[in-house]
């Protein structure tokens, strides 16, 4: 199917339905029940979830395939938002151009940064790659190009914005003050109330997951090509490569502009959702957390990287909301003491503790399973295979007998 | 005609002439044996050769042209390619995948952006790529992770990858070090059969001085530096110099 083997179809198919029913399966729990306060079926998080999916699966695409680790891509995303919104405030809310210019900028970006840092491999390109967006964060945050053509450029803390005065040039009467598309704003949201059930389908997300399935799919068909097999032969070993007559380089820093306009793609669709571009999206805390999403996912597979930016989305957003009234709502069944206690012992890993759980998991991921989640998933089918198996064989071993 | 001719070369690291004055022809389809004793210069000269190292005088040409200041890969392009003493191979591929590897080079060159085409589809390279699976005896081990795979059997997965880029000389350092007899007899079996076969020339660094009498042609002897003699296989047996140099250490010995 499109060109690829069976198991990267259904792999295809399985991001594909999440992607698609994702509106359902995260909201599994009644509206007014104890437990909705896990749902994450709400629009803002679902396009968070798909956006950062897009970022981790293009980041994959570097770091999984050749090993080169950037620690520096939240500078693509960053130069994305600031393109679309830019050309928010020239043309108008119609979000295509801003789409366009956001993975144009950011690959050019890509092939000057990639230019320099891949001269150098392993802790230094990666430090080189940080260094260079610790620049741009800096040169964003303080407006620096912009006071020195005495306009703003990134309008620094206050981060870039659409004003009514701005041009938009192809802005009309009839089209809608928010990001749209054709007219369709990316805000309309249909609400599904089936029960005590309550499901939101909006416009934005289902743009982003699109973009998130076809993007997934362009990832696994460079996964699959010859490309793909000369970037793992560059992880693998990079003088058998020279001595086969193959220029590292050129394959590098293509990888690498590739994996910034994933980057530069995501930050405009960010842009998108919400018209706003701030620097604080390229400090380096974020370049460390796309790290985290695919290492945690497990880097190196197809999937690994959007199972991470799932997992690590939801708990910046459901475990940090998770306050001491609820922990004391949970455990009200207990006797006053022993309620305290609890409440006291859970206390630091929740709310604004969250980060503490995510870090532990982060150790137990990277200790016991080196391969990420998906490394996870594949011993647990494994196990139950091995058991199936297992009880095959007895029942063959019966049949015989009878 | 001498495919291979080094003129002069001499490479110096701090306070050591590791080279002095090389002057080496190989000649086209034959096998040339580097020989020396440790610390001789074989493997920097080697280097010299492959664009590792660039020599600090002195000029080395290969069919015509000459390959000083040229990058590893332009030289392998040239047509050069070499086999290291501990095999270097893509260990985290399967052996199909470090096949397919130098076929894509042969035909593609150093670097063409192919990243969504299919690999099973390019019927080219994968009937080029089995080929030679079958014609080195490695076929059944296709799926095999090539890291798991014996010392012996690695050898000979480099040695195939490189006789997949067609190249007209090929450079052995030391292919049999560290190997267990049975090994050691495999591959100069596998070398021989290469050398009668196919249109290539083979230059070949060696200790183990039964691998370099059964397959030369012609053997340099390389001491502190520079070459003390070159002659037929049979000749340098005899050769008082090489004696005293090399084989008499180990005559004494015995």
């Amino acid at each position: 199917m499109f060109g690829l083997n069976k198991r990267d179809a259904g792999l295809l198919l399985v991001v594909a339905g999440l992607a698609l029913f994702a509106p359902f399966l995260l909201n599994p729990f009644p509206t007014d029940s104890a437990m909705a306060q896990f749902n994450a079926g709400y629009p803002d998080l679902m396009q968070r979830f798909v956006i950062f999916g897009v970022f981790a699966v293009g980041f994959n695409l570097l770091f999984g395939l050749t090993g080169y680790l950037s620690f520096g891509h939240a500078a693509f995303l960053g130069i994305g938002s600031y393109s679309a919104v830019w050309m928010f405030k020239l043309l108008g809310y119609n979000i295509l151009p801003g789409m366009i210019l956001s993975v144009v900028v950011s690959a050019v970006f890509a092939l000057m940064i990639g230019y320099i840092s891949l001269r150098r491999s392993g802790i230094y390109f990666s430090i080189l790659t940080l260094a260079f967006a610790q620049m741009l964060f800096a040169i964003a945050y303080s407006d620096l190009i912009g006071r020195f053509f005495g306009t703003p450029i990134t309008n620094g803390e206050t981060g870039l914005q659409v004003y009514t005065s701005d041009p938009q040039f192809f802005h009309s009467e009839n089209l809608p003050d928010i990001p749209h598309i054709f007219g369709q704003k990316m805000q309309s949201t249909y609400t599904l109330d089936v029960g005590a059930w309550s499901f939101d389908f909006n416009f934005g997300y289902y743009f982003c997951a699109l973009i998130l399935i076809a993007a997934f799919y362009l990832a696994i068909r460079i996964f699959r090509s010859p490309f793909g097999l000369m970037l793992r032969a560059v992880k693998s070993n990079q003088q058998r490569m020279n001595y086969t007559g193959l220029n590292t380089r050129p394959y590098t820093l293509a990888v690498f502009v590739i994996s910034g306009m994933y980057a530069g793609l995501a930050g405009g669709l960010m842009a998108s959702m919400d018209p706003l571009a701030g620097a604080e999206r390229m400090q380096w805390t974020a370049s460390g957390e796309v790290v985290l999403m695919t290492i945690l996912g497990g880097a190196g597979t197809l999937i690994g990287p959007i199972l991470g930016a799932g997992f690590i989305k939801y708990f910046e957003n459901i475990f940090a909301k998770i306050n001491d009234n609820v922990l004391h709502s949970w455990f009200s069944f207990m006797p006053d003491g022993l309620e305290n206690l609890m409440v006291a012992l859970v206390h630091p890993f929740v709310g604004k503790g969250w980060h503490l759980t995510l870090g532990l998991l982060f150790m137990l991921v990277v200790i016991f399973l080196p391969g990420g989640l998906v490394e996870g998933g594949q011993r647990i089918a494994q196990r139950l295979r091995g058991k199936k198996a297992a009880e095959k064989a007895t029942d063959t071993s019966k049949t015989p007998a009878e | 005609m001498a495919i291979l001719e080094v003129k002069n070369v001499g490479k110096r690291f701090g306070g050591l002439q590791a080279l002095g004055d090389v002057n080496l022809n190989v000649e086209e389809n034959t096998c040339h044996a580097i020989i020396g004793p440790n610390g001789a210069g074989k493997s920097t000269l080697l280097n010299c050769l492959v664009g590792k190292l660039i020599p600090d005088t002195g000029s080395v040409m290969f069919d015509g042209q000459s390959v000083l200041g040229r990058k590893p890969y332009e030289i392998n392009q040239m047509g050069i390619s070499r086999v290291f003493q501990t095999p270097e191979i893509f260990s985290d591929l399967t052996v199909m995948e470090n096949m397919l590897i130098p076929c894509f080079a042969k035909r593609d060159g150093a670097f063409r952006m192919h990243a969504i085409g299919s690999i099973e589809k390019d019927q080219d390279i994968v009937g080029k790529a089995e080929q030679m699976l079958i014609d080195m005896n490695l076929i059944d081990k296709r799926e095999m992770q090539s890291s798991s795979m014996s010392r012996g059997d690695k050898r000979r997965l480099e040695i195939a990858m490189c006789l997949a880029q067609e190249p007209r000389l090929l450079l052995l350092d030391e292919p049999t070090a560290g190997m267990a007899r049975a090994d050691t007899n495999n591959t100069i079996d596998l070398l021989k059969q290469i050398k009668d076969e196919r249109d290539i020339t083979i230059a070949i660094i060696e200790h183990d001085m039964h691998v370099v009498f059964s397959l030369s042609d012609r053997i340099t002897v390389l001491a502190q530096g520079t070459p003390l003699v070159e002659d037929t296989p049979d000749k340098i047996k005899g050769h008082p110099k090489v004696r005293e140099a090399y084989l008499g250490e180990s005559q004494d010995a015995a």
